[in-house]
């Protein structure tokens, strides 16, 4: 039996050891905002924070969080006001939105490292592709949310 | 063709009220019930489907086209949310089933709420005065309602966000305190609409309706809908185009966990449009993963088909020797040969364009149930009614039998307007009997997809002594995106590739175009802005070559080639007229943007392309730089677009920006390859999407002021870039970019230069 908290929520997984940790958030837990996209760690879509740092869950077999702490889009905050959603919000961020929780996970997780990227970290650690092409406002609403996080701490 | 009719005003709204079950207004309350509907359970004040007010004067607003990240679940509420007179931010959106009912005035179906789906960048327009009628009629009812009350003629009163006033007696009455009585109104023939000064929420920027729903990850996906009792399945399909199954065992899949069944769906018959796409074997399970692993365990050997010696070096091989041959002429004007005979200076060129996939970030999946007297389907499609008529064609039901519901999309770009995917929940349904969800893996969508068509571009001009283009041609040989299709002939393939309406064909005097239709087993569709990706960008490099041989600046060669600012008929989609006014306006408005004549550093470049797409005309300024090893940067887009009436700007800056993203991944990396017969690239780590790193860090957005009517914006950004972009790496560097994708040639040129 394999046991990790999902969302601070304990959770038990009695089924393959292997299977990737996004089919046992998506279909055991029934939390669908992380996304299946490619399945081999390209596009990011799957990104969830595994004791607080970001992880791409598709390639990740739940085996290997035994023990450990999952975060998912749901749970980075109780009301959808982390500074990086209200950033989203407040720039008009998604078109289809269907890369946009991973990307949200991947920059909170680069925020919480780095209070000021610069146009060159986030060039270098924000590596979720966007089919859309939202980089443009994706970029300003990190730069608007690392303000935000400057303001509020 | 059974694409449901549009019915009369007058027919919209009362033959929808006679149903006893749909209707948009005017229905006592216990009639507005509907098997297919998803309404609320509080019917207080539901004056319909598209519009439902409660008591607190929450207003919802149902929602019509596929949204895809388009903004038309923003953009069309608004147009009923303006004339129904409320404020925005009392309006939420739900996204509404299909509708549609028996014609009442001869066969067939009619929509029931006006058209849905998404494609061809069409919703604003199509909706653009029936949504406003909507919203209009359902204020006068209640103002009709308001008035009855107070026993004033309605005619002295108005209304205010959300309420209605009698000044005379300084009265008001809210939406929701009238709203049950509003549904018994009659409803009004022509209520008044507003005048374009009056406009409080269209042509405003307003933020996605389901904004917050997606940065919590509550925003449901096909994907993400579920079923009650729903399985799993996942199918190993053909590799090979056209191939078949020899033969398969199950017997491994069977044996892990969670498989409940294995069973072989069919392909299309050979020359018969699509069900399925192609033949298969099915896991289904009691989940993804299982399913997953079922698949795995499967032993499937396959016939190799018709196509299996095809490869993307043999295509391009016969597209070549096609070249040299005579071609179907496909239009003519004036004589092209004496004219290029007479011709000052001839110019000549070849453009090379690939196959490219279109990637939804969801990959594709459905949902079906299919029962004796029912069948439900679920997911992403952009075009619902094409899987209701999939749905009663595999099924046999009546249409109106065929629930459908459409989910947010996680993407389209045209490849959802296909429903070979619901077609396979159906069939693997009716195989287990039961509700089923087909789920497509990476590997699955990108190597069986409706690839946009390449293909090969010879332009040829000839110009007089004056620098007048006197003469030009356009041959191209590509696989045409129609095949496949019973009514059409092998003399219309062109059809689809090549529009002869298109700019510069009616500003020379002596035209040619000509196409040559290529073979392939690949399965071709429509890709967002389909041949105009393609065209534009043979066209537009061609334009600038000949600019700068001559030394010439190209916003003014290109003005010129224009010419006087007429109306011209435009026979294909987004006519019947192309202003050659607006195109010239566009361009001239990317060039004062940009600042265009502006002196540019070393190493760096300016590039510039116009194109009008589907209605609507957008023109590029690029920035680029080359630096000694090759490494491209683009540093800023200057987008011009004309879309008449901008209902929401800041949902027409993200379609530039989205497609000037879109373009640029294309152009720099995309490409689809064929080798024995089937698909190289399996999945991202072969199929190069751009991400953050590539992306221009300013992309800005013009739009045109002027008095027309809203056209489309979902489409017409894509086209102008990938010429844009590579007229600015020639001003960089030199060097002409004319094969995409541009992969490592600037990488390889520079290379070689500096040895």
């Amino acid at each position: 039996m394999i046991r990790f908290t999902i969302n601070a929520q304990v959770y038990e997984h009695d089924d393959d050891p292997d299977m990737p940790l996004l089919w046992a958030i998506r279909d055991g837990k029934g939390l669908t905002g992380t996304k299946f996209g490619c399945g081999i760690g390209q596009c990011g879509a799957c990104t969830v924070h595994i004791d607080g740092r970001a992880q791409r869950s598709c390639i990740t077999p739940v085996r290997a969080v035994n023990g450990k702490n999952v975060t998912t889009i749901e749970g980075l905050s109780k009301n959808g006001d982390h500074p990086v959603q209200r950033a989203w919000i407040a720039n008009d961020v998604p078109q289809c939105g269907y890369c946009q929780a991973g990307q949200i996970m991947a920059a909170a997780d680069l925020l919480s490292r780095n209070h000021s990227p610069s146009d060159d970290d986030i060039n270098r650690e924000i590596t979720n592709i966007c089919r859309c092409g939202t980089y443009v406002r994706l970029r300003k609403a990190i730069h608007d949310a690392a303000n935000l996080i400057a303001k509020e701490t | 063709m059974t694409t449901p009719m549009l019915l009369s005003r007058r027919q919209f709204l009362q033959a929808s009220a006679s149903l006893g079950g749909g209707l948009i207004l005017g229905m006592p309350l216990a009639a507005n019930k509907s098997r297919a509907d998803v309404g609320n359970d509080a019917d207080t004040g539901q004056l319909g489907f598209l519009v439902h007010i409660d008591p607190e004067g929450n207003v919802v607003l149902g929602g019509l086209g596929s949204e895809m990240g388009q903004g038309v679940k923003t953009a069309l509420p608004m147009l009923i949310a303006e004339e129904l007179d409320v404020e925005w931010n009392r309006v939420a959106v739900k996204q509404m089933p299909l509708g549609i009912i028996r014609n009442p005035d001869g066969d067939g179906y009619a929509w029931k709420y006006g058209p849905q789906g998404a494609g061809g960048s069409t919703n604003v327009v199509d909706h653009w005065e029936r949504l406003r009628v909507v919203g209009a009629t359902a204020r006068q009812m209640l103002i009709n309602a308001a008035a009855k009350t107070w026993s004033v003629d309605p005619a002295s009163c108005s209304t205010r966000p959300g309420f209605v006033i009698h000044a005379a007696s300084h009265r008001s009455l809210a939406y929701g305190d009238i709203a049950d009585l509003a549904s018994t109104m009659t409803i009004p023939e022509s209520p008044a609409l507003k005048d374009q000064s009056e406009y409080r929420i269209i042509g405003k920027p307003t933020g996605t309706v389901d904004i917050k729903d997606i940065v919590t990850g509550t925003a449901v996906y096909g994907i993400d809908s579920r079923f009650p009792g729903m399985k799993f399945a996942v199918i190993e399909r053909c590799p090979f185009f056209d191939g078949s199954i020899a033969s398969y065992s199950a017997d491994a899949a069977r044996k892990v966990p969670g498989v409940i069944d294995v069973v072989a769906i069919n392909g299309p018959k050979p020359d018969e449009y699509y069900t399925t796409m192609a033949c298969g074997v099915a896991v289904v399970a009691d989940s993804t993963w299982a399913a997953i692993r079922g698949r795995r365990a499967l032993e499937v050997r396959w016939n190799e088909g018709p196509h299996a010696h095809e490869s993307t070096e043999n295509l391009e091989q016969a597209s070549r020797e096609a070249l040299q041959g005579t071609g179907q002429y496909v239009y003519e004007s004036g004589d092209f040969d004496a004219s290029m005979a007479n011709a000052d200076r001839v110019f000549e060129a070849y453009y090379t364009i690939p196959y490219i996939a279109h990637a939804t970030l969801e990959p594709q999946n459905f949902i079906a149930n299919v029962k004796s007297d029912r069948c439900d389907v679920i997911g992403p499609t952009q075009s619902p009614s094409g899987a209701s008529r999939m749905a009663a064609r595999l099924t046999g039901l009546d249409r109106l039998d065929i629930n459908v519901e459409v989910t947010r999309l996680g993407g389209g770009f045209g490849r959802r307007l296909t429903v070979d995917y619901v077609a396979e929940a159906i069939l693997v349904s009716q195989a287990i009997k039961g509700p089923v969800k087909v789920q497509w893996t990476r590997e699955d969508d990108l190597t069986h997809d409706f690839y946009r068509p390449g293909g090969h571009h010879h332009m040829r001009a000839g110009l007089d002594e004056d620098g007048k283009i006197i003469a030009w041609t356009q041959r191209l040989a590509s696989p045409s995106k129609i095949y496949r299709r019973p009514e059409r002939k092998p003399e219309d393939m062109w059809q689809s590739e090549i529009y002869p309406d298109d700019f510069p064909t009616h500003q020379v005097d002596n035209v040619r175009l000509e196409y040559f239709p290529m073979d392939s087993g690949a399965w071709r569709g429509s890709w967002r802005a389909p041949a105009h990706t393609a065209n534009a960008f043979s066209i537009q490099s061609f334009i600038d070559e000949m600019a700068r041989e001559q030394d010439e600046d190209p916003v003014e060669f290109q003005l010129r080639l224009i010419g006087e600012a007429r109306e011209v008929d435009y026979g294909g989609h987004g006519g019947p007229i192309l202003y050659t006014g607006r195109l010239a306006e566009t361009l001239k408005l990317a060039a004062k943007k940009a600042d265009w004549g502006r002196a540019v550093a070393k190493g760096h470049g300016r590039g510039i392309a116009v194109h009008f797409t589907f209605g609507s005309y957008v023109a590029y300024v690029v920035d680029v730089s080359v630096d000694a090893a090759g490494e491209l940067k683009v540093h800023k887009v200057t987008g011009a677009i004309d879309c008449g009436l901008a209902v929401n700007p800041l949902g027409v800056a993200a379609q530039i920006e989205g497609g000037v993203c879109d373009a640029l991944s294309t152009a720099l990396h995309e490409r689809i390859t064929i080798n024995n017969g089937s698909v190289v690239e399996t999945n991202f780590d072969r199929y190069r999407l751009m991400k953050i790193n590539e992306a221009p860090p300013i992309v800005e957005t013009h739009i045109v002021k002027n008095d027309f009517p809203p056209s489309g914006v979902g489409e017409p950004p894509v086209p102008p870039l990938a010429p844009a972009l590579t007229n600015a790496i020639f001003d960089a560097t030199g060097l002409r970019l004319r094969e995409l994708p541009i992969g490592n040639q600037l990488r390889d040129w520079m290379k070689n230069r500096n040895t």
